[in-house]
């Protein structure tokens, strides 16, 4: 009986050991060899010779390139300073006051994620455009401003409310971590409100805060969907990529301008990790959820400002919604289905749609089971530290990639049919993956992967070591126990990946733009085609169509799995 | 006897999968996909593809479109590899870059002695045959430019007034066929010196170069600006769309090109890829290419659509395509050089 249960147990070792093998080596091939590739091609020239840093020469000689890593550092920079600080008002307010309506207020955030970028450029020019609903005062009901968009200012404001939910997410968590007897204690010591803010609600959130400045500077840096919309002239790094890449064909200085592009997101992507290392330690067993205080003056206060910023959302929705609908634009204001109607246009038009709905879901399967399974291997595993520790760093990589950088790198490693290695030839297994549906999941798994990763992480480390242990004491085997109870307590987070993995699947463009074939087709691709052809209007639409296709999901998701969760968070509740 | 049933059930939903899948085999082999790239405008080419389903429904063709530029860059990048079968209706300078790298393969298609001398390739059995003509015009929006109180520009020397700051759009000849006419035109028009100087003025009036030839209309269009430098056959369809477009043709005559086919020269030659061609100069479909394009690669009949001028060969420039095409890398260098590099927004 014993001999058997050693046995059992050896054997369970061994799968274990197997799968983590696994989950590292599947993230070498999908992460770090196309990130190689990449690196290596921008050291070499057309003809495939070694040259250097020739390339990178050039392209600091060149000043129109160069000049876009200046235009590239200021729109992120500006864009990182206010949307953190609009992101931790309101933040803030979800969190630290009794404001009424909290879900209703957390929710009109959150739906600026469902949107591809380059909707959010769009919508700008309907409303601050030459013949933008701001611009011309509402059709001249009311003074007009012009805030000359094309440019810095229209790029900025895109990536601010690009970034804008993200930091309020992060920011949020961070604020809800507080341990509430800092703030009796300074209560009793007689500090002010303002005093209490700067020596205990800031240093509580400091890290929270850096991770949400680096954050929306990354995304802010690598996004060209709407620079791409309102940037005018303004070149920056993104932008530049798409013109090398798609412009021009010239995958050898889109490669070296990715490299560029890499430099800062890794930097801000190191300075991440070794703030989020040293959170761990923060919370205490001891702390004490913070009950906010009623103020009725901050209270109000702090409803004004996110009513305020809900109407902009709302407003900025129903602008696009608008813009979709109307015959045209300014001259025509009759309401008509005629930009839903795709025929004429280029992108692929309503197969594109279908196309993205299909490759969001499954992306959405395989992540989840991917990003899941992994987490959990590498987190309620023993032993085998540095191959552990491997795979958990490998699971993080993906966050320093921007799509951009994902999608070049996949052409390369991908499109290569055999590799010489000193004169040997490897084929390349992987070839008959390029074109193909496939890699356009692949390239969303690893896209959306870090996050998934930590969210399943985070969910897994709530739950008692215990269960293994004693499972594993009464030789039931590990496979038993994730299905029978790692699986159904952590449902709930399992579906929140789900629906991470779907809405920013239908919404992006950076990485699939690269990858994906004319037999399929994508929507959001397909705004980014008809807006270079100037069909503005039904780009608007298409970008509509997306938005709603996340509000359904997302909504019917929270209707189907309410009773789940009531279910499976039972145990919880005492 | 259940169980006899079962099997009964199970062999026949077998044999019927069995023989839909060899239907669709047979099927693939009859219907051969040929893969097209062209530069024809998004909202064209579903109604000649219509005709091509009607008179030849066994190929399945399948379109990859983008601006003249992008399709460029991609030929020339899978030169070593190549993926499209046919090229349609792309810029003949375009294409001549193509021949240069040796890409194209002759073919002589049905009804090639209709085709006017200045619209194929030379060669006894041409490597790039045309279809028809697109020509520079302006896409001035008649709403706006009252509003401002300026004047429609007539001429290219108009555009370079200053009373049209920052109310122009212009493609970007890198990306789009229609940008790379235009600035052929004026290089060839003025001359090297003088072309470049004109240049460095209009990029003064410039608010913004575009993707494709197509967007700088649209905008006008929409009133996004107020005059866009493109083409005839757009402003006119913006127009007919209830948008406030004129289009006006600069007085000094349109920069053109000729939008052509060729065979790319690869492995396999599909029989696919030359019925199509045969099809795509073949008479049906070159009188649906008239109904919005004054000038085909032969006379159909059909009368100068609306908006154009009546005698549109009088409106083009002496046009040396081969200079164009030659020069093309240069003239792009240069001009990225010139007008990229500034990307300071202007005040």
């Amino acid at each position: 009986m014993i001999k058997t249960t050693i046995a059992a147990i050896d054997t369970e070792k061994w799968i274990r050991y197997t799968m983590i093998l696994m989950v590292c080596i599947w993230l070498a091939v999908v992460v770090v060899l196309p990130l190689f590739q990449l690196l290596s091609k921008s050291v070499v020239d057309l003809e495939g010779n070694f040259v250097g840093i020739a390339n990178f020469i050039h392209y600091f000689k060149t000043p129109s390139l160069f000049n876009s890593f200046g235009n590239s550092l200021f729109v992120s920079v500006m864009t990182t300073i206010f949307s953190v600080t609009l992101g931790f008002l309101y933040a803030y307010a979800l969190t630290r006051t009794n404001l009424p309506y909290k879900n209703f207020f957390n929710a009109i955030a959150m739906m600026l994620l469902f949107s591809p970028t380059l909707l959010n450029g769009i919508t700008l020019v309907y409303l601050f455009g030459r013949k933008g609903l701001v611009t011309l005062g509402f059709f001249g009901a009311i003074p007009g401003w012009n805030i000359e968009l094309y440019g810095p200012v229209g790029i900025i404001i895109s990536e601010v409310i690009f970034t804008f939910p993200q930091a309020v997410l992060i920011l949020s968590v961070a604020l809800r971590m507080t341990d509430a007897r800092l703030y009796e204690a300074a209560d009793s010591m007689g500090a002010s409100g303002f005093q209490t803010f700067i020596t205990v609600t800031l240093p509580g959130i400091k890290y929270g805060l850096l991770s949400s400045v680096l954050v929306c500077f990354i995304l802010a840096f690598t996004d060209f969907g709407a620079p791409k919309v309102v940037g005018g002239n303004y070149n920056i790094l993104a932008t530049d990529i798409y013109k090398q890449v798609i412009g021009q064909q010239n995958f050898i200085m889109g490669a070296v301008v990715s490299v560029v592009l890499l430099i800062p997101t890794v930097i801000a992507f190191i300075m991440d990790r070794i703030v989020q290392r040293k959170q761990v330690s923060m919370i205490a067993a001891k702390s004490v959820p913070l009950q906010p205080k009623i103020n009725r003056f901050k209270d109000r206060l702090f409803l004004i400002f996110c009513g305020f910023i809900s109407l902009v959302i709302m407003g900025f929705f129903a602008t696009a919604l608008f813009a979709s609908l109307v015959k045209v634009w300014p001259y025509n204001l009759n309401l008509s289905l005629d930009h839903y109607n795709f025929n004429r246009m280029g992108g692929g038009g309503y197969s594109a749609f279908f196309n993205s709905i299909k490759m969001s879901f499954y992306s959405a399967v395989v992540g989840t089971a991917i990003s899941f399974t992994s987490a959990y291997l590498i987190e309620k595993s023993r032993g085998m530290p540095l191959m552990r520790q491997a795979a958990y760093f490998l699971s993080i990589l993906p966050l320093a990639l921007p799509g951009l950088v994902i999608g070049l790198a996949y052409i390369f490693f991908f499109n290569t049919t055999s590799w010489n290695i000193l004169g040997f030839y490897l084929p390349n297994p992987l070839n008959s993956l390029y074109g193909t549906m496939a890699i356009l999941v692949l390239s969303n798994v690893v896209h959306f992967y870090t996050v998934s990763f930590l969210t399943a992480t985070t969910a897994l480390k709530q739950l008692d070591r215990e269960f293994e242990t004693v499972s594993e004491s009464m030789s039931v085997p590990f496979y038993k126990t994730f299905f029978k109870v790692t699986m159904p307590v952590c449902l709930p987070a399992i579906l929140e990946i789900g629906i991470y993995y779907f809405v920013n699947s239908m919404a992006t463009v950076s990485a699939v733009i690269f990858l994906y074939s004319a037999d399929i087709p994508l929507a959001a691709v397909a705004v980014a085609n008809m807006d270079d052809a100037g069909d503005i209007a039904p780009a608007c639409a298409m970008s509509v169509l997306i938005v709603l296709t996340n509000v359904v999901v997302r909504v019917g998701y929270g209707l189907v799995t309410k009773g789940i969760r009531a279910r499976t968070e039972k145990w919880l509740s005492k | 006897m259940k169980r006899e049933i079962r099997k009964l059930v199970a062999k026949s939903v077998f044999s019927m999968i069995f023989v839909a899948f060899t239907f669709m085999a047979i099927s693939s082999v009859w219907a051969e996909e040929i893969l097209v790239y062209t530069a024809l405008e998004d909202d064209e080419i579903p109604g000649y593809l219509n005709l091509l389903k009607n008179s030849h429904p066994d190929i399945d063709v399948k379109i990859v479109r983008d601006s003249t530029g992008i399709i460029t860059a991609k030929l020339l990048a899978e030169k070593d590899n190549p993926q499209a079968d046919v090229v349609w209706g792309t810029a003949a300078t375009s294409l001549l870059v193509c021949d240069q790298n040796g890409m194209l393969e002759g073919y002589a298609p049905a009804d090639l002695e209709k085709v006017r001398a200045e619209f194929r390739d030379s060669n006894p059995t041409p490597h790039w045959v045309g279809i028809k003509a697109w020509m520079t015009g302006f896409c001035v929006n008649s709403f706006e430019i009252k509003a401002l109180g300026i004047p429609a520009p007539q001429s290219y020397d108009d555009l370079i007034k200053p009373i049209y700051k920052n109310q122009v759009v212009m493609p970007n000849p890198a990306s789009s066929g229609t940008g790379f006419l235009t600035v052929s035109a004026i290089l060839q028009m003025m001359g090297k010196d003088k072309g470049w100087a004109y240049l460095d003025k209009l990029h003064e009036n410039i608010v913004q170069y575009t993707h494709s030839g197509s967007k700088p209309c649209k905008l006008a269009g929409s009133g996004e600006s107020a005059i866009g430098i493109s083409f005839g056959y757009r402003g006119i369809m913006q127009k007919q769309k209830g948008e406030p477009v004129e289009t006006i043709f600069p007085k000094e005559g349109s920069g053109w090109d000729v939008e052509s086919n060729a065979l790319i020269k690869k492995g396999v030659i599909k029989k696919s890829s030359k019925i199509f061609l045969d099809w795509a100069i073949s008479e049906p479909v070159m009188k649906e290419y008239a109904k919005v394009y004054p000038l085909t690669a032969y006379s159909t009949g059909v009368a100068v659509p609306e908006g154009y001028p009546a005698e549109p060969e009088k409106q083009l420039i002496k046009n040396d395509l081969q200079w164009a095409a030659a020069n093309r890398t240069a003239i792009l260098e240069e001009w990225s050089r010139r007008y990229e590099s500034k990307s300071e927004p202007k005040k």
